[in-house]
C-alpha cells in the first residue's frame, strides 16, 4: 500500500470531469420533475446527445459545435416523450423507458460510422498564472469550459427556481396542474419546455463523455449515467445545490476507488467498487429526510378538461 | 375445386416449400457480451461471424444478440436462439459458462461452443485462444520501454483468463527489467468505457507509462494518448487507429478459421464435443504489427519471442517460478501443464495487491 501515490489535487481535478455528466443530466431533470414530469428516458437522451456531438464535432472540426448539436439533439428526441405524454397522454413511465430503449438503438444506428475515430480535442481553459498556481490552479482553472457551464447551470437553475416567475409558474405546474391552469398558466407548454431543456441538458452531458471524459465512440457508452442522474434527483429532494453534492460525491468515490485499487489499499476491490454506489445513496438518504420537495403532481397526466 | 381452396393450397405448399430450404439452411447463433463495435472483443468475434457467412454463403444463415449481460439473463437469450432453430450457438464470454450449460442440457440436438469456459458436456464445446501467449510480448515490450518502472494494468475481473493474461505479462517485464512494478486496478467489467478512461487515467496520474488492457474498449488508448508520453497495446483487435503511439502492439483475436471449420463440422455431421485451446502458432492469437515507437532492438526480441512460442521451443510459463506467497510453482524448465493454467487463481511471486475473490 502507498497512499503517497495519491495526488490529491489530481483527484479533485479528475472528480470533477467524473462528476459532469452526472450533474448536466440531472440538473435538466431536476428541471423537468419540478415542472410535474417524470421522464425515465434520460439516459436514451443522454447517448443520443453524445453521438450528435461526436458526429458533428468530427465532421465541423469543433467540439463547441459538437456541444450545441447534442443539446440540440437531446431535445429532438425528448420531442418523441412530447408527443407521448403532453400529446397522446401516455404514461410517462412507459413512454420514459421507451425513450431511452430508442435512444440507444437509434444512437448505435446513428454512430456506425464513427467507431474508431477520434474527435477534435477541446483546449482548456489555460489562463496564464492562475492555471499555474499550486493546488488552486489544477482544480480551479484548468479544466474545459463545459464543466465550468455545468457548475453555472446549476446555480442558474437554483437561482431561476427559487427567485425568478418562470421558477414560480413551473413549480406551481409541478405542485399543482389544476390549480395552475385554473390560474390561466399554460401548463402543457410548460411542461414541454422542461422536457426540452431536460433533453438538452441530457445532451450535453453525453456529449461530455463522447468528447472529452472518453473522448471517442462506442454503443452504450453512457453505461447506466442516466439512470445515476435519475436516482440523484430523488435523493437530492429536488434541490439543484444537492444535486451538485451528490454527483461530485459519486464522481469522487468513484475516481477514489480506482486511486485506492491502483496504490494498493488492503480493502477488497468488491466494496471499492460498490462504494460510489454506497456512499452517494446513504450520503443522500440522510439529506432527503427533509421531505419539502418532491412534486405533487410528478408523473400525473394533465388534461385540460379536469 | 373452390378458388380459397386453390389458394389455400398453394399457400400450404408454398409455405412447405420454404420449411424445407429453411431446413437446409444451418443457422449458426452467437451471443455477444457487448456491441459489434465495441472495436475489441466483440468486434472480432463479430468479423469472424462474418467470415462464417462469406465462407459458406447461402448454405449458413447467422443470427446474433450484442450487449447481452452475464449471468442468468444470458440463459434467456441462448433458450430462445435454441428454440427458433440454432443448429450451433456460439456463446462468447466467460460469464455464460453455467447458462450455456444449462440450455445445453435442455437442447440435446442443438451444439454449443463456449468461449474461455472450462465446463464441457455431449453437446457442449469450450474454446479459448492461448492470449498468455501474446501477453508474453507485451510484457517484455512494456519491461522495456518504461521509464518509470511502473506498468499499469486495467483487468476486468478476476477469473483465470484475466489472471493468467497479468502473470504472463509481468513474469516476461520482470525479465528484461527486474524493477518493473505492475499498479492493477479491477474495473469489474468488460466494457464501460468511461470506466475504463477513469482507470487508465488514474494508472497514469500515479506514475505508470505503460498501460495494459484486459478490458474490451479503446477508451484506454484514448486516455494514453491525451496524457502523452505513454504506451499502450490493442487488446483483442488491433485498434490501429491510436497507432504508432499511443497504441505500440496489440494482441489480436482470430476466430474465424475456428468458427468455419465448427460450422462446417456441423453441416457434415462431424462435430464432437471438444476442447480447444490455440495460440500464437495455430494463428488464433497474432501479434500487431511492432510500431515505429519501439526501437528496434526491443522489436527485434519481441519478434524472437514470439517466433520462439509460436514455433512451441519456448513455453512462457516455464520454471523456475514461485508463487505470491513464495511457495514453489515450477522447477527449473519446468512448463505449466494446461489444467492450471486454465484453472489460475495466484499471482506470481512479485505482483502486489490480493486477487478479488
Amino acid at each position: 500500500m502507498d497512499l503517497t501515490a495519491i495526488n490529491p489535487v489530481l483527484l479533485i481535478a479528475s472528480l470533477m470531469v467524473a462528476a459532469t455528466p452526472i450533474l448536466l443530466a440531472a440538473v435538466g431533470e431536476l428541471v423537468v420533475e419540478k415542472a410535474g414530469v417524470l421522464n425515465l428516458g434520460v439516459e436514451g437522451m443522454m447517448i443520443t446527445g453524445a453521438i450528435c456531438g461526436f458526429s458533428i464535432a468530427v465532421e465541423t472540426g469543433s467540439p463547441l459545435l459538437g456541444f450545441v448539436a447534442a443539446a440540440v439533439g437531446g431535445a429532438v428526441l425528448s420531442l418523441l416523450f412530447v408527443l407521448l405524454t403532453q400529446v397522446a397522454l401516455a404514461n410517462q413511465v412507459a413512454s420514459g423507458l421507451a425513450l431511452t430503449l430508442f435512444g440507444l438503438g437509434l444512437s448505435a444506428l446513428m454512430g456506425q460510422g464513427y467507431v474508431g475515430i477520434k474527435p477534435p480535442p477541446m483546449s482548456r481553459l489555460d489562463i496564464p498564472v492562475l492555471s499555474d498556481l499550486p493546488a488552486v490552479g489544477p482544480i480551479l482553472f484548468s479544466h474545459d469550459i463545459v464543466l465550468y457551464f455545468g457548475i453555472a447551470l446549476v446555480a442558474a437553475v437554483w437561482w431561476m427556481l427559487k427567485y425568478s416567475r418562470v421558477g414560480l409558474v413551473l413549480r406551481a405546474v409541478g405542485e399543482n396542474h389544476d390549480a395552475a391552469h385554473a390560474l390561466g398558466y399554460k401548463v402543457i407548454r410548460i411542461r414541454i419546455a422542461a422536457i426540452l431543456f431536460g433533453g438538452a441538458c441530457a445532451g450535453l452531458g453525453g456529449a461530455y463523455i463522447s468528447l472529452i471524459r472518453v473522448p471517442q465512440w462506442t454503443e452504450g457508452m453512457t453505461a447506466g449515467v442516466g439512470w445515476i442522474a435519475l436516482a440523484l434527483v430523488v435523493f437530492a429532494s429536488w434541490k439543484p445545490w444537492r444535486v451538485l453534492l451528490g454527483a461530485y460525491l459519486f464522481g469522487g468515490i468513484t475516481v477514489l476507488q480506482l486511486n485506492l485499487q491502483a496504490a494498493g489499499v488492503a480493502i477488497p476491490v468488491e466494496y471499492l467498487a460498490m462504494s460510489p454506489y454506497l456512499v452517494t445513496i446513504l450520503v443522500l438518504v440522510i439529506l432527503s429526510a427533509d421531505k419539502s420537495s418532491a412534486p405533487a403532481s410528478l408523473g400525473r397526466i394533465f388534461h385540460a378538461s379536469h | 375445386m373452390k378458388p380459397i381452396k386453390i389458394l389455400a393450397g398453394a399457400a400450404m405448399a408454398f409455405g412447405l416449400a420454404t420449411t424445407a430450404i429453411a431446413e437446409d439452411k444451418t443457422k449458426v447463433g452467437f451471443v455477444y457480451v457487448g456491441p459489434v463495435g465495441d472495436g475489441g472483443w466483440t468486434y472480432e468475434h463479430d468479423q469472424a461471424r462474418k467470415a462464417v457467412e462469406a465462407e459458406f454463403g447461402d448454405k449458413v444463415e447467422t443470427v446474433y444478440v450484442e450487449s447481452v449481460a452475464e449471468g442468468p439473463d444470458a440463459e434467456r437469450v441462448i433458450t430462445d436462439m435454441a428454440l427458433k432453430g440454432a443448429d450451433l450457438i456460439f456463446t462468447t464470454s466467460f460469464g455464460y459458462m453455467d447458462q450455456t450449460i444449462n440450455v445445453a442440457k435442455k437442447f440435446p440436438d442443438v451444439k454449443f461452443e463456449h468461449a474461455t469456459g472450462y465446463k464441457t458436456a455431449e453437446n457442449v464445446s469450450v474454446y479459448s485462444a492461448r492470449f498468455y501467449e501474446g501477453r508474453a510480448v507485451q510484457g517484455t515490450i512494456a519491461g522495456r520501454m518504461t521509464k518509470s518502472n511502473i506498468v499499469g494494468y486495467i483487468g476486468s475481473y478476476p477469473i483465470p483468463e484475466v489472471i493468467r493474461g497479468m502473470n504472463s505479462a509481468y513474469i516476461h517485464a520482470r525479465k528484461v527489467n527486474p524493477d518493473v512494478q505492475f499498479k492493477i486496478v479491477w474495473a469489474f467489467t468488460w466494457f464501460d468505457p468511461a470506466k475504463e478512461a477513469d482507470a487508465a487515467k488514474v494508472l497514469i496520474e500515479q506514475g505508470a507509462d505503460v498501460i495494459l488492457q484486459h478490458t474490451d474498449s479503446t477508451a484506454p488508448q484514448a486516455a494514453a494518448q491525451a496524457a502523452g508520453d505513454v504506451i499502450t497495446f490493442g487488446q483483442a483487435s488491433d485498434m490501429a487507429e491510436y497507432a504508432p503511439k499511443p497504441r505500440v502492439s496489440s494482441i489480436i483475436d482470430n476466430w474465424a478459421p475456428y468458427y468455419i471449420e465448427r460450422t462446417r463440422a456441423v453441416m457434415d455431421g462431424s462435430w464432437a464435443s471438444s476442447n480447444r485451446w490455440d495460440g500464437i502458432g495455430a494463428g488464433m492469437v497474432g501479434i500487431g504489427e511492432i510500431s515505429d515507437a519501439v526501437p528496434a532492438e526491443i522489436k527485434d526480441e519481441a519478434l524472437a519471442l514470439k517466433a520462439a512460442i509460436a514455433d512451441g521451443s519456448y513455453h512462457p510459463f516455464t520454471g523456475p517460478l514461485k508463487k505470491q506467497d513464495g511457495s514453489d510453482w515450477l522447477a527449473e524448465g519446468e512448463t505449466a501443464d494446461d489444467g492450471t493454467l486454465a484453472g489460475m487463481n495466484f499471482f506470481v511471486e512479485g505482483i502486489e495487491g490480493d486477487i478479488p475473490q
